[in-house]
């Protein structure tokens, strides 16, 4: 009887100590989270404000207005008044350096208060109030829709390109016995550590001058369409799970390689090909450098990435608009991210870690 | 299995000579033309756009020559690389820089996806997938918006960060206020701010790695009376060090090519004070704004030497603290 009393004591310290601890990790995760989140409010509720709010350290955190009062057909600042009777907020009409006059947007009737004190110490008078009309201003400004036209041209054309090379040089790394394989295999890992402005040099001086490709996006389809090596390592890490029982079935009843490759192995392959194309397209998304050098001149063909750093250089003091443009940018692949996470996340640890 | 793992299983795979590869017969002939048939496109990329670039650009460092008049090339031997390695103060400087923010950035960035995947791997922890989908979304969102906002939020005056810090008590905002983009004392960590977006991945196979965790080793360790902080830095740290590794190589790779931050914030001015002037910024100065073809494909062809030299030396010390469960090597 003790000994089982004694039990349920310790028992229930131990709920009670787990119920603690998972309440201090969960509050420690969650602070955390909102300090490591906090730039992406920050984004979007600067995006909703006026730009005089902007630069206006003493302004509210969320978007708001300061408040004005016309006046006899003038339009004046409301500002907060300290008076013997509390705070009120007056219209300011008739500025001064040691004494000011205001109307009581209240009582506009009552006419001028004459007030002691410098106005230039009152702070406005703030009102809640979002600026919707950033979206559509910073979409048409930066001609966004030209922008995400160019991008997503580019992401969909080299997504199919580099996911069916990748795929074709993925199943020849996983099934087939070749001279050199394993060489050829640790030279194409050995391209992911290789700095790209090795290369560019040459690529850039053959592109441009001899091919006259400059300010178009060929430079960057184009080579885009032999695959990758983040890509074809994922996808070989894949086709390997697959059983050879049915490609040897498939080539009994007659099949050819290239029909056993597309009839068996890629129907098989979707979740691995999902996330490779899903990993292109973001990669497109954020693509800078290329198309930094290689359409410099035409503004025409810019994609987000270039469009949003020149808007950012020419509309610098335009933070709301810069944010709201940042903002949108960033919609298309969060969705996507959130939508599919589950193939996503699968695929990054594929790469990277030892299972 | 990882990439840098089966690089080694690769490495310990068969060799080939060109006499056996002439002299394949039959079946095995035939495999072979499907297998590099399927490979073609990779092999003809990678001869293209890798190989021949590579070679090319060693040899276009040899030469003094501008785009804007390729006909007036001429050889001048290793002239270019003399200049850069004796002549050229920027060379040296901009890879101090560069150094000085890998040194900065890449501890601080490590630690944090560590610590991260361990705090989302906690039994203790309510809410773990939901958690885990928004420490990921950072990563999701493009460089070039990321460094616009982080731009803003870095605003000495109205900047959420420094207002954040005024509620600590400590005054970060005002006119002696803490100016992390004009200082070239905060401007690293500033950047290291911005690149903590982008850790997703690194969080993310730290948490696969932790899963693979045999929980018996947790168990007994336990019983021997070993602390959190014990089981943590006796156990988990070296069960999950060859993710560290893989994170490792990557981030070293990646900061040497270190650009898009300071050239959305500055241009490439090196404000400031010269703090920003990175490597990277230097090269494309040179190759693309001057059109220096000949001494950006030497500075280009130095980066990538020292890149190879980093890795060959990570992969080398690996083997005296990259722990593979199960192998011997």
């Amino acid at each position: 009887m003790n000994k089982n009393k004694n039990y349920t004591e310790y028992e229930l310290s131990k709920r009670r100590r787990n119920l603690l601890l998972q309440a201090a990790v969960t509050l420690f995760a969650l602070v955390i989270l909102a300090v490591y989140l906090m730039p992406m409010a920050y984004g979007v509720i600067t995006s909703l404000k006026s730009k005089a709010q902007t630069s206006d350290p003493g302004a509210p955190i969320l978007p708001a207005e300061a408040l004005s009062f016309d006046y006899e057909g003038d339009r004046y600042d409301v500002l907060q008044v300290p008076t013997e009777n509390g705070i009120r907020h007056w219209a300011l009409v008739k500025k001064g350096r040691r004494a000011s006059e205001f109307v009581d947007p209240a009582d506009p009737a009552a006419g001028i208060i004459a007030w002691e004190g410098n106005w230039r110490q009152l702070e406005p008078v703030w009102e809640p109030s979002v600026q919707w009309d950033n979206y559509p201003r910073a979409w048409e400004t930066i001609d966004f829709a030209r922008l995400l036209a160019n991008t997503l041209l580019y992401a969909f054309v080299t997504m199919v390109g580099t996911v069916a090379a990748s795929a074709c040089a993925a199943y020849g790394f996983a099934r087939f016995n070749f001279p050199f394989k394993n060489l050829l295999f640790m030279v194409m890992i050995g391209t992911i550590v290789l700095p790209p402005a090795v290369t560019l040099v040459p690529t850039y001086a053959f592109f441009v001058n001899v091919l006259g490709w400059g300010g178009t996006w060929l430079p960057l389809i184009v080579p885009a369409m032999f695959g990758n090596a983040y890509n074809i390592f994922l996808l070989r890490q894949y086709f390997l799970t697959i059983p050879r029982e049915m490609e040897e079935a498939a080539q009994i009843d007659g099949a050819g390689r290239v029909r056993t490759f597309v009839s068996v192995i890629l129907p098989q392959a979707v979740p691995a090909l999902t996330a490779v194309s899903l990993f292109h397209f973001f990669f497109a998304w954020n693509d800078f450098f290329g198309p930094l050098i290689y359409l410099a001149g035409n503004r025409d063909a810019n994609p987000i990435t270039v469009g949003l750093t020149e808007f950012n250089g020419l509309y610098s003091t335009e933070t709301q608009l810069i944010l709201a443009a940042a903002v949108i940018s960033m919609v298309p692949p969060l969705l996507i991210f959130f939508l599919a996470q589950r193939v996503f996340i699968q695929g990054i640890v594929v790469t990277g870690v030892d299972k | 299995m990882d990439m840098f793992t089966e690089f080694g299983a690769a490495r310990g795979g068969r060799r080939w000579s060109l006499r056996a590869a002439l002299s394949l017969q039959g079946a095995q002939r035939d495999e072979a033309k499907w297998g590099l048939l399927f490979l073609s496109p990779w092999l003809i990329g990678f001869s293209l756009f890798y190989f021949a670039p590579m070679v090319v650009s060693f040899i276009f460092s040899l030469y003094d020559f501008t785009l804007s008049a390729p006909e007036d090339a001429r050889f001048v031997g290793l002239d270019n690389w003399a200049r850069m390695l004796a002549q050229d103060p920027n060379t040296w400087e901009t890879l101090y820089v560069t150094f000085k923010f890998a040194l900065i950035s890449l501890p601080i960035g490590m630690v944090s996806a560590f610590m991260l995947a361990v705090l989302l791997n906690s039994q203790h922890l309510l809410g773990r997938n939901i958690m885990r989908t928004l420490f990921y979304a950072p990563t999701m969102v493009p460089l070039i918006a990321a460094i616009l906002i982080w731009s803003r939020v870095l605003n000495p005056h109205t900047g959420w960060l420094n207002q954040m810090i005024d509620l600590t008590g400590i005054q970060a905002t005002g006119i002696n206020g803490w100016r992390w983009l004009d200082d070239p004392n905060l401007i690293y960590l500033a950047y290291t701010f911005i690149g903590l977006w982008g850790i997703g991945n690194a969080i993310l196979i730290n948490l696969a790695s932790l899963q693979g965790v045999p929980t018996e080793l947790y168990e007994s360790a336990s019983i021997d009376g070993a602390g959190w902080l014990r089981q943590l830095w006796s156990i988990t740290v070296p069960m999950v060090t060859p993710v560290i590794f893989y994170n490792l190589v990557l981030s070293v790779v990646g900061l040497l090519q270190f650009f898009i931050v300071p050239y959305v914030l500055n241009g490439g001015n090196g404000y400031p004070e010269g703090s920003t002037n990175f490597y990277m910024i230097y090269f494309y100065k040179q190759a693309f704004t001057f059109q220096n073809m000949g001494y950006g494909a030497t500075l280009a062809w130095f980066m990538f030497i020292i890149g190879l030299a980093i890795t060959i030396f990570l992969f080398w010390s690996g083997r005296f603290w990259v722990y593979y469960a199960g192998e011997n090597r």
